[in-house]
């Protein structure tokens, strides 16, 4: 079926789409339950990944990216959605968020030094944003950067890392001033300095085969000239971030309400019950309708949010709806997907188990559901007396 | 050596097909792809270009203005260059007016080889590619799932009924892809970012002078048809049944 938001792509872009989907079916569907249950993938991928040029979407050429902007991500997460688990398409892209602040500020030779190897698949990155006590409230990090000489010494903790466990340098958001937002500075500190302790990968809901990790930084050196981009300046270089990674999450949103309707739709075409298919009862029919409203409404708004970004525009407001739509839309799929398939649609067996777990981080990771209503409040000119 | 990859813009074989109330494809539905059968003659090109056999391999496709989208696909997979011969009337055009057409091509760009898939999974004619050989006067290998050149000489290892046969062939020569020949790579998003700024020339077919005429079309549809439904198939427990079913029902003892 030709899907209506079709006319907003390119051959370009249905290209990567094929590319990513060739890659997740050959590379990662016949593994995929085996990584989930495994809660690791083998590190290799990413170089197999990489020669396929998928690690580099949204990077320039001259360093090792493929170039491209929203549209190509979310292409990307579609195809590479088809290989079945969220957890490994997460894990292939935590670069993605986390190398970004170097493009944003970084210096020409940190680009150099850092980012090719990491779109060659040689290094992993991961993003160290969030701590234990400051999630949606980025300003109320406390995680310390003294500087001392020509380094920095860094004491702190940070949550719900992904690709924490194995990562080779981590984009970690360190504190060195003390405005709220003013005194927020990225420093990319390598896993392996002495006083990182990362814990084992943390037991979670969905989003199995992602290693996610929780990170203590005890005294530990970083030479200044890890610093990336000015002493304050990050706070906007991962405002700016947040657009990317939103709209790639909506995608991630669209890809697993897709897969989840493809699957109950088949389902309910094979499975009998009281003499006939479950699509002989119009109750299924009907669900099976409102499912797939939804999917392809989100689809729609997601790739034309998307698109919009591709041409320049400002649309802070859009990609927070797209966010929040998409998200709802992968939980609200799913659920009905897990409901069609009865008692089977329980057991670790389906996919649409596994995406039904996987969707429920979609409105909490990237900003929470109630961040981007605040977002969208704002941008709509609604100012509360709350503060 | 240079190359010609001959590619085709077919409906994708995964798309349900719907038909219209006059008969014809539902287009709103409708997905086109590059024939399977000509990315394994690309993939070949692209490896014998690798390997230092080939030095250009160039892309030509019959077809609308869409098809600018499979020949970019095969830009993207290695190709160097593309060459569109544009007509809305190409599913009008029987195998031998195209082969026609496709040996005026090779006629300008004089190639060592022509690389193309056995057949085209839409009209499954299993022709062009002979007919170009003879009109041509070019050797040819068809079905391959082999293909080593060795300086002016190409062996074909050939999927025959029964077996394999293995043929060697002067150049010039036009080899036909079977399904064992590789496996396809998929593009790299380099190749595809640089498929773009590839050079892909468009040529009206009446320039190529060809001894044809493309205002009378041998082909008329006249419309399409589903294939009949198929009956469930039935479990029988005895040889008797079997026997009897087959005599009966089937009506073929
Ligand atoms: C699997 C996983 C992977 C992750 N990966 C990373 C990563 O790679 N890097 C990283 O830095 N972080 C990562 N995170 C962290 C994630 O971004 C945060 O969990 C998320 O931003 C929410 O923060 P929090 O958990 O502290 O929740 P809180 O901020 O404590 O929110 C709790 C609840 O309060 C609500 N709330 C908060 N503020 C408001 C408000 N102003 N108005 C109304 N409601 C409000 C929230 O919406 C939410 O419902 C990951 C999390 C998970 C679970």
């Amino acid at each position: 079926m030709k899907l209506l938001g079709e006319h907003l792509l390119d051959e370009e872009h249905v290209m990567i789409r094929e590319t990513a989907r060739r890659f997740a079916e050959t590379e990662i569907k016949p593994n995929a339950m085996q990584w989930e249950e495994a809660g690791s993938y083998p590190r290799e991928l990413h170089r197999i990944a990489a020669d396929t040029g998928l690690l580099g979407v949204g990077f320039p050429e001259e360093l090792g990216g493929a170039g491209g902007g929203a549209l190509h991500l979310v292409m990307c997460v579609e195809g590479l959605m088809r290989g079945g688990s969220t957890g490994v398409t997460v894990g292939l892209g935590t670069h993605q968020i986390a190398l970004p602040p170097l493009l944003h500020i970084g210096s020409r030779e940190q680009q150099q030094r850092f980012i090719p190897a990491v779109l060659r698949g040689e290094k992993l990155a991961a993003l160290a944003v969030t701590e234990p006590g400051a999630g949606s409230d980025v300003a109320g990090t406390r995680t310390r950067a003294r500087r001392d000489g020509d380094h920095y010494v860094v004491e702190g903790e940070k949550l719900y890392i992904s690709g924490g466990t194995r990562a080779d340098e981590l984009m970690t958001l360190v504190r060195t001033g003390d405005d709220p937002h003013g005194g927020l500075t990225f420093l990319l500190i390598p896993r392996a300095s002495e006083g990182v302790q990362v814990s084992a990968p943390l037991r979670k809901t969905g989003w199995w085969a992602s290693d996610t990790a929780e990170i203590r930084f005890d005294q530990v050196r970083v030479p200044v000239e890890r610093r990336i981009g000015p002493e304050g300046a990050a706070f906007l270089a991962l405002m700016r971030n947040f657009q990317m990674e939103r709209i790639s999450l909506a995608a991630y949103g669209v890809a697993t309400a897709a897969i989840a309707l493809e699957e109950a739709m088949r389902w309910s075409r094979e499975r009998r019950a009281f003499g006939r298919p479950l699509t002989g009862f119009q109750v299924t029919r009907h669900r099976i309708a409102d499912m797939a409203t939804t999917v392809e409404s989100a689809r729609v708004f997601t790739l034309t949010v998307a698109a919009a970004l591709d041409r320049g525009e400002y649309r802070v407001r859009e990609v927070s709806m797209a966010k929040n739509i998409a998200a709802r839309a992968a939980v609200e799929v799913t659920h009905e997907a897990v409901q069609l398939f009865g008692g089977l649609g329980y057991m670790r067996e389906t996919l649409v188990e596994r995406l039904s777990r996987d969707a429920r981080l979609l409105p909490i990771g990237g900003g929470t559901e109630e961040i981007m209503k605040e977002i969208i409040a704002r941008e709509l000119d609604l100012r509360g007396a709350s503060r | 050596m240079k190359i010609l990859a001959m590619v085709k813009r077919v409906v994708d074989p995964e798309v349900k097909v719907k038909l219209t109330g006059d008969a014809q494809l539902d287009p709103s539905i409708l997905d086109y792809k590059l024939n399977y059968f000509d990315e394994y003659s690309v993939e070949e090109a692209v490896r014998l270009k690798e390997s230092g056999a080939a030095s250009e391999i160039v892309v030509v496709c019959i077809g609308s203005g869409d098809a600018q989208k499979e020949i970019r696909t095969a830009l993207a997979m290695g190709a160097d260059r593309g060459i569109l011969v544009e007509t809305d009337e190409a599913d009008r055009l029987d195998s031998l007016t195209k082969a026609k057409l496709l040996a005026k091509v090779v006629e300008r760009e004089e190639p060592g080889m022509v690389l193309m898939g056995k057949l085209a999974v839409d009209s499954e004619s299993n022709a062009v590619g002979q007919m170009l050989a003879a009109l041509t006067g070019f050797a040819q290998g068809t079905f391959a799932f082999k293909c080593e050149v060795d300086g002016d000489t190409v062996t074909v290892g050939r999927e025959v009924d029964g077996g394999t046969s293995d043929v060697k062939l002067t150049l010039p020569a036009v080899v036909t892809a079977d399904l064992r020949l590789n496996e396809p790579r998929y593009a790299s998003l380099p190749g595809i970012m640089k498929a773009k700024k590839k050079p892909l020339e468009v040529i009206d077919p009446d320039d190529l002078d060809a001894d044809i005429d493309l205002d009378e079309p041998a082909i008329e549809i006249l419309g399409y048809e589903l294939p009949p439904q198929r009956e469930a198939g039935e479990i029988v427990d005895s040889v008797d049944a079997l026997i009897d079913r087959l005599k009966n029902k089937a009506k073929v003892l």
